[in-house]
């Protein structure tokens, strides 16, 4: 186990970095969140993009409605958010079958490796259950190396082959919060 | 017009959609789920109609996609209290993307009209127009009149002055059930054919 914190592990970790590009190269314009540790960098490159807007959101499931306005006026997102964030969603995930969305979605895990806070792990246990019975495919990086190949894979299969699916990168990459000892 | 509508002097909210509806040239309509939805089938199907059937609580956040997507074309919500009371954060938001192309009109008449009538939290308390403006939408207004709903059509065909905000006091009385279509990837292939993308 390694601590979430302002390591310098964390803060020279390519893959947020090669998220950004897999995003890129998909022609991602929108990528609504809710923050996360976790996701700090990308959301960093993300607000300092070009051709991304990032679009903080009040409760993850305002990103589901968001992704169906932007693709009916033909444009992609990638919705950022954490493992207690998805269930947020649930009743908007009705929209992906309904337009037949090319959701993608990549969420940081809690609630698993070397979790403190118990109370993200009801969420985090159901998070993968949650995805599958909402009609959402479930991808996962375990390690830092495999996280570029695995984002490019999910987006490949939700843009291209438009097959709903969400990446969950695991909290054994992320590095769990430590508050306590 | 029933009774009740001359009594308190609120508006039928079939006369102020098709009123924002008319001649509306480039604009996308989102109706949000219930009654809203009903009255812009009401108003005329048009292939830049979005229809909702559930999704409540979406209806502003999916006019904020379609907006931020296509700067130039006018984007209109029309919901209902109960529908914007659910996704509220949502005008958080708004105000802190600040789309210029987009509108939002909520037809409040203090119920959830499709589930019997219940009283929602905007006939006792809840101050939608207050809200949308502590948001930063600061084009936001509450209408009463029929010649203040003539004085905001135009605006809803502004690229660059929203977003905005109108909160419609309308009656509750019962109207004709008049049903949007509900294949839902019609509805939204039909509007992005209509921006000029080919389907997949």
């Amino acid at each position: 186990m390694h601590a979430r914190t302002d390591t310098s592990e964390q803060q020279t970790a390519v893959w947020p970095e090669e998220i950004y590009a897999v995003l890129q190269r998909y022609d991602v314009r929108q990528v609504p969140y809710v923050p996360d540790a976790g996701h700090s960098r990308l959301i960093e490159r993300v607000l300092g993009s070009d051709t991304m807007r990032g679009i903080p959101l009040t409760t993850e499931e305002e990103g589901v409605a968001l992704v169906a306005g932007a693709w009916a006026g033909g444009q992609r997102c990638a919705l950022l958010m954490q493992s207690s964030g998805v269930g947020n969603c649930i009743n908007m995930f009705s929209l992906i079958p309904l337009f037949r969305l090319p959701f993608f979605t990549i969420v940081t895990m809690r609630g698993e490796w070397g979790e403190f806070n118990h109370w993200q792990v009801p969420m985090g246990s159901t998070t993968q259950a949650v995805f599958e019975l909402s009609g959402i495919r479930v991808m996962r990086a375990h390690h830092a190396g495999e996280v570029r190949e695995v984002v490019e894979a999910g987006a490949a299969q939700a843009y291209n082959a438009c097959t709903p699916t969400a990446v969950l990168l695991s909290q054994r990459l992320i590095g769990a919060k430590v508050f306590v000892k | 017009m029933s009774q009740t509508s001359l009594l308190a002097n609120l508006l039928d909210r079939r006369a102020v959609v098709s009123t924002m509806l008319r001649d509306r040239k480039g604009i996308v309509a989102i109706g949000g789920l219930g009654a809203s939805t009903n009255d812009m089938a009401a108003a005329g199907d048009h292939d830049r109609n979005l229809y909702l059937w559930g999704a409540m609580g979406g209806a502003v956040m999916m006019g904020l996609g379609l907006a931020l997507a296509q700067p130039d074309v006018p984007v209109v919500v029309i919901t209902g209290d109960g529908e914007m009371l659910m996704g509220i954060g949502s005008l958080a938001t708004v105000g802190m993307q600040k789309p210029g192309n987009l509108s939002i009109v909520v037809l409040d008449n203090e119920r959830y009209g499709e589930t019997g009538g219940q009283t929602s939290h905007t006939s006792v308390a809840a101050d939608l127009v207050g809200v949308a403006k502590a948001c930063g939408i600061a084009d936001s207004q509450a209408i009463t009149t029929m010649a203040e709903v003539e004085g905001l059509v135009p605006k809803l065909h502004e690229l660059k002055s929203g977003p905005r905000f109108a909160n419609i006091k309308i009656d509750g009385a019962n109207v004709d059930r008049i049903l949007p279509m509900r294949d839902g990837t019609f509805i939204v292939n039909r509007i992005r054919g209509s921006l000029g993308f080919a389907p997949l």
